[in-house]
């Protein structure tokens, strides 16, 4: 018991070092990057980081795959593009009425979804997210259809975001406020339920976790993280079309978290950066993109099915 | 008049359904041997089309273009099994998920790398003159492809029936330790599911290609609508594969006759979401599909 203790002190105090140079790197890094092309990259990276963070939590620590996450992107991104443009909503307001909307959806869906046992979740989110996926492409008058639509730079009183610059920061700062309250939610009583229910569902529910409100809760939150981060990329590019809720997209994110390292925060963040950067680093191989990424998704389930972080960690790590 | 036309959707839904039907119960072979939810499934169907329409563009005779159509396909289905699926056996289900949609990917990366990305056709099996019941027409390539789904399912009923190999990929399915301990080598049952349910997508995928085209890029949505077929179904049922791939075919047509063409693509999704809410375990699963 004792013993027990200790190795949670040291995971603790370990991951809180990890958020240390975490942070310290997105200081660093808009000084050493050479131009406005890595800039951009990073906030993309940093962006996809905080969404697959939250699914991680879903995924890794619920242990329940969501194959449609695209879908709340995309409740978010949409909100951020037609309130304001159509019905004149403040930036902010929008956001939140996204984000309000991804999280009933979720909490609808999720409900009787969990009380199931099994991998029913994966077809139900494949189902919402290709619907959610398929109303933005028809309702034309509203979204702009196949084509998309502009989306409203986001303004907050007198002060408007945008230089790449400035959003750099915010979203530095988004994803170190999301790293850390991640470790605080995986470290707290809430987070150690989620691991007893990854780890025996029945001995959890016999020790007195509420299974499926636990579930429902993280599958919400992990909606609510999607949706924030779709209005943000919205509001950054700029401009917003079908395809960021579209089947694939999901299934990169689930890739990210997988790659990275189920139920490990910083593995989701390499995923993140890793798949992010995998078109850019691709565009030499013109025409055989697909074939390279899914050669890739296959190469490293078969070789590295616990995910990079995990994996490298139980390698070089301490207390092998 | 409201007979014709509900004929007509019926007609087209049943057309439709049955390739769904074949996809499902694709899905139902690789499920039930290796418990992986394969979603290259969809890809096979692609194939078929894809490569019975090459063929027969480059001068094979239509039996000999099918023929190729369906072998190349299944051993597809095999090097998939055996350098992607086998080697990562111990994976969890999300791994394995994603390495059948890797497969996927570059799978369609390389036809569409091969043929391009045009749309293909096929000539019908036999006349294109619409046969005429009650007012609503009817493809002669329907009753093709109705016929020989039916002959499809009542040959896969034989195999598990009454041969041995089938009997022993039933008992895979059952319980994989005690059929290895009776001496049946499951590597092989593996690689034969799978070449199976590639042969079955790609069946359906040249069956459909005369009235539907194809391109490289279809096998996304016939995958996952085959996939919803043999979730409704009662995902690990046979039977229930089948008619749960024609119910997504009629429902499909029937709504984009009836309620909207542009939210056709979203009635089985609809659906998928209706019965895991109300009949969580198919339409004619009576068994737990939650396999430990």
């Amino acid at each position: 018991m004792v013993a027990n203790r200790q190795i949670g002190c040291n995971v603790q105090k370990n991951s809180f070092l990890g958020l240390g140079v975490v942070i310290i790197i997105l200081v660093i890094l808009p000084f050493v990057l050479p131009n406005s092309f890595y800039l951009d990259l990073a906030i993309r990276m940093a962006i996809n980081a905080i969404i697959v963070i939250g699914l991680n939590l879903l995924i890794g620590f619920a242990g329940q795959i969501s194959l449609g996450h695209a879908g709340f992107l995309g409740i978010g991104a949409y909100a951020s593009a037609v309130l304001p443009t159509h019905f004149g909503v403040h930036p902010l307001l929008a956001i939140g009425i996204g984000a309000t909307v991804a999280a009933a959806i979720a909490g609808i869906i999720a409900k009787p979804i969990f009380k199931l046992k099994g991998n029913y979740l994966a077809m139900a989110t494949l189902g919402l997210g290709i619907i959610i996926h398929i109303t933005i492409r028809n309702e034309a008058r509203w979204t702009g259809g196949p084509d998309g639509m502009a989306v409203p730079a986001f303004a907050l009183g007198g002060f408007e975001l945008s230089s790449d610059k400035q959003w750099y920061w915010v979203v530095a700062v988004l994803l170190s406020f999301c790293v850390w309250s991640s470790l605080n939610i995986i470290n707290s009583p809430f987070g150690r339920a989620l691991r007893a229910l990854h780890g025996s569902e029945i001995a959890a529910q016999v020790v007195g976790v509420n299974v499926v409100r636990y579930k429902v809760s993280i599958f919400v939150l992990s909606a609510v993280f999607a949706s924030i981060m779709g209005s943000m990329t919205a509001h950054y590019v700029g401009f917003v079309s079908p395809n960021i809720a579209d089947f694939f997209q999901s299934i990169e994110l689930v890739t990210m978290v997988v790659i990275g390292g189920m139920a490990s925060v910083f593995g989701s963040l390499l995923g993140a950066v890793i798949i992010t950067a995998l078109p850019q680093a691709l565009a030499a191989f013109e025409g055989w993109e697909t074939i390279v990424i899914g050669s890739i998704f296959m190469l490293c389930m078969i070789f590295l099915p616990k995910g990079l972080v995990p994996t490298l960690a139980a390698k070089f790590g301490p207390g092998r | 008049m409201v007979i014709s036309t509900f004929l007509q959707f019926l007609f087209s839904g049943i057309t439709v359904g049955a390739t769904y039907a074949l996809a499902a119960l694709g899905f139902t072979l690789i499920y039930n041997s290796s418990n992986v939810i394969n979603f290259a499934q969809g890809e096979f169907i692609m194939l078929g089309g894809m490569l019975a329409a090459y063929f027969s563009q480059m001068g094979c005779a239509l039996p000999i273009a099918f023929i190729l159509a369906v072998l190349v396909p299944s051993l597809v289905g095999i090097t998939l099994e055996k350098f992607a699926i086998e080697p990562a056996k111990n994976a969890n289900t999300v791994s394995l998920i994603i390495i059948t949609i890797g497969a996927s990917l570059v799978i369609r990366g390389l036809i569409q790398v091969w043929l391009g990305k045009n749309m293909f056709s096929l000539a019908a099996f036999s006349s294109d003159l619409p046969i005429h019941i009650l007012g609503a027409t009817l493809l002669p390539q329907s009753l093709w492809i109705l016929t020989l789904t039916a002959i499809l399912v009542l040959a896969l009923w034989y195999f598990f029936r009454h041969t041995l190999t089938g009997k022993a990929m039933l008992a895979t399915s059952m319980n994989r330790t005690a059929a290895e301990l009776i001496g049946i080598n499951t590597n092989h049952i593996l690689l034969l599911s799978f070449a199976m349910s590639a042969g079955l997508g790609a069946i359906g995928g040249i069956m459909v290609t005369p009235i539907t085209m194809t391109s490289y890029d279809v096998g996304i949505m016939l995958g996952l609508k085959g996939f919803i077929g043999a979730v409704v179904g009662g995902l690990g049922n046979g039977l229930g594969a089948v008619l749960g791939g024609l119910l997504v075919g009629i429902l499909e047509a029937m709504g984009a006759g009836y309620i909207s063409s542009a939210y056709k693509d979203a009635i089985p999704f609809v659906l998928i979401l209706l019965i895991l809410f109300f009949l969580p375990r198919g339409l004619c699963g009576g068994k737990s599909s939650d396999r430990v």
